[in-house]
């Protein structure tokens, strides 16, 4: 039976070992359900462990306990249908801008007998996404940059190209690692306007892990925040799910109403502030899909 | 450099570069004068004028046998050089694959540590006893001096290969062989090369010791048999042909990786 959710998350946990094999639990029972096409943000205090649920999400790396299911189908390592930006090493510094979001079509359309005839007639069969390519470069505004090195291009740049190398595959699940975590203010802003407009044009779902409170609920439909400061902690878990309540498209301006400074407060002062530990009974879980806890 | 802004080279920076080449030269040239002075029939020490004219000797003027021997020798030097070339580039191929198959690592990791340990000139002997004193034994001890390095050296740029863009290429439905082709030997094969091209000095070394104990023919192999005349004028003339050989080859590799990989230590 196929499920109404496009990725569920069961039980994960993740411990590691230090170098005097002192364990340590990273992650503790995470759940998770989410549907196809929605924008989730997940934010955290440093170390919570959200890169890691995001790469056990992705396939990259094996959970202690639990699984990770999409389309009812039990991950195990990367594949085509999660497609993924991280915040570096993200582009191949061999490749141009061009080749760079043209290698997924050449990898996946991989044949010995087309490879052959490229060697001998250079680009007769990448003529053939050319048109594709030009699309997604005109997209991310990088055209008259086509054929430079990533090392020539500025940070904003790169991630643009980063971003377009995963869309040209068109992935069901987008997974974003603090895409935009070393870039200036001003560039942040635009990149947040294009991934929007992307995210509306293609229907994807997206999972955006960052650190900025203002960046998670500015962009998520739904936002997901695990911490580990909580009441007898041991590891982090998910102490608040909700929505956010602004329809998209929004304006830059929902930035300035109140009840969006209290969300950052609130998500600051509850989830990302050490010296204050949640009680269990105060966790908000009050999206339609979380699951509540269980003990 | 620190100081970008200077282009231009004054003739104080040319002068100093060779400065000590213009001082040994005339050191050398003074003491041979010297010498020549005292004994005119002097071996060891011969002037400049000798030294080209035993160059002139091996390069445009028939032996005995007809032959141009400087050309003769470097050509079988070449060729011995040429075939130990295909081997080291196999060596890229098989450090990139004991980088990624952790059961290749298991399997050859150590076994590599340890001949890349053992100094292959005293191996030598027993290659002159197993494969006799042709061609192969020669080709063997440079194969088994310079390969290791190069496959230990390749298996370490794999080891310390963003992993992100291997699970990058997964999520782009890359089969491993083509994670191997089209992403990682790609990326790391100039710095292949470049540690290819800073291992020469070892394959150099590695062919003249080869040809100096059993050779017919090759650029190791004369100087050690002039020897026995105290020919220095053409000992002199083959060490600088070697010399330029290898600044040539040296240089050729680095217009390779400037012209090919212009991305490369960006």
């Amino acid at each position: 039976m196929k499920s109404k959710y496009i990725l569920e998350v069961e039980g994960i946990k993740q411990t590691y070992y230090d170098h005097s094999d002192n364990s340590f639990q990273v992650l503790n029972n995470i759940n998770l359900q989410i549907r196809e096409g929605e924008f989730v943000t997940i934010v955290g205090p440093t170390g919570c462990g959200k890169s890691t649920l995001l790469r056990m999400i992705l396939g990259s790396e094996k959970p202690s306990a639990g699984r990770v299911l999409m389309d009812g189908k039990e991950v195990k390592k990367p594949n085509r249908d999660r497609g993924v930006v991280f915040q570096k090493y993200s582009l191949f510094d061999n490749l141009t801008v061009r080749q760079n979001v043209r290698i997924g079509l050449e990898l996946e359309n991989f044949n010995i007998f087309g490879n052959f005839l490229n060697m001998v007639l250079p680009g007769w069969k990448l003529e053939s996404f050319k048109e594709l390519v030009d699309e997604y470069l005109e997209k991310v505004n990088l055209l008259e940059h086509a054929d430079k090195f990533p090392h020539q291009l500025s940070g904003g740049m790169r991630q643009r190209v980063a971003i377009a190398q995963a869309m040209i595959m068109k992935p069901k699940v987008l997974l974003m690692d603090e895409p935009f975590g070393a870039l200036d203010a001003g560039t942040t802003e635009q990149m947040h306007a294009f991934m929007l407009d992307q995210w509306r044009e293609s229907g994807q779902t997206i999972l955006f892990v960052t650190h900025d409170l203002e960046e998670a609920i500015y962009l998520g439909t739904r936002v997901i925040v695990l911490s580990q400061y909580y009441k007898d902690a041991d590891g982090a878990k998910v102490v608040k799910d909700f929505n956010t309540p602004w329809p998209h498209p929004r304006e830059l301006a929902v930035k300035e109403e109140i009840q969006f400074q209290d969300m950052i407060k609130s998500i600051r002062n509850e989830g990302l502030n050490s010296n204050y530990l949640l009680d269990h009974k105060d966790f908000d879980l009050s999206h339609q899909d979380a699951i509540p806890l269980s003990i | 450099m620190l100081s970008a802004n200077r282009k231009s080279t004054n003739w104080m920076d040319t002068g100093l570069s060779v400065l000590l080449f213009i001082l040994v030269i005339s050191l050398y040239q003074y003491f041979a004068y010297q010498r020549h002075l005292l004994n005119p029939e002097d071996k060891l020490i011969p002037t400049f004028s000798q030294i080209f004219d035993a160059f002139n000797r091996a390069t445009f003027i028939p032996d005995r046998n007809g032959a141009y021997r400087l050309w003769q020798d470097s050509v079988a030097s070449g060729e011995r050089i040429f075939i130990s070339m295909i081997f080291i580039f196999m060596g890229i191929l098989i450090g990139v694959y004991m980088g990624l198959f952790s059961v290749l690592d298991k399997l050859l990791y150590k076994f590599f540590i340890f001949f890349d340990k053992i100094p292959a000139l005293a191996i030598l002997p027993i290659l002159f006893i197993v494969f006799g004193l042709g061609e192969v034994s020669k080709i063997a001890l440079i194969v088994i001096g310079v390969v290791p390095t190069i496959i230990l050296d390749t298996y370490l740029k794999v080891k310390a290969f963003p992993q992100e863009q291997i699970v990058k290429a997964m999520t782009m439905s890359a089969s491993k062989t083509q994670t191997i082709f089209k992403v990682i030997l790609p990326k790391i094969f100039p710095s292949a090369l470049d540690s290819i091209r800073l291992n020469f000095k070892a394959v150099v070394l590695f062919l003249i010791s080869g040809e100096a104990l059993a050779a017919t023919e090759g650029l190791g192999y004369r100087i050690f048999v002039v020897r026995r005349y105290m020919a220095m004028d053409l000992i002199i003339s083959y060490v600088i042909w070697i010399g330029l050989l290898s600044i040539l080859v040296d240089a050729g590799i680095r217009f390779w990786i400037k012209k090919s990989y212009p991305w490369y230590n960006k």
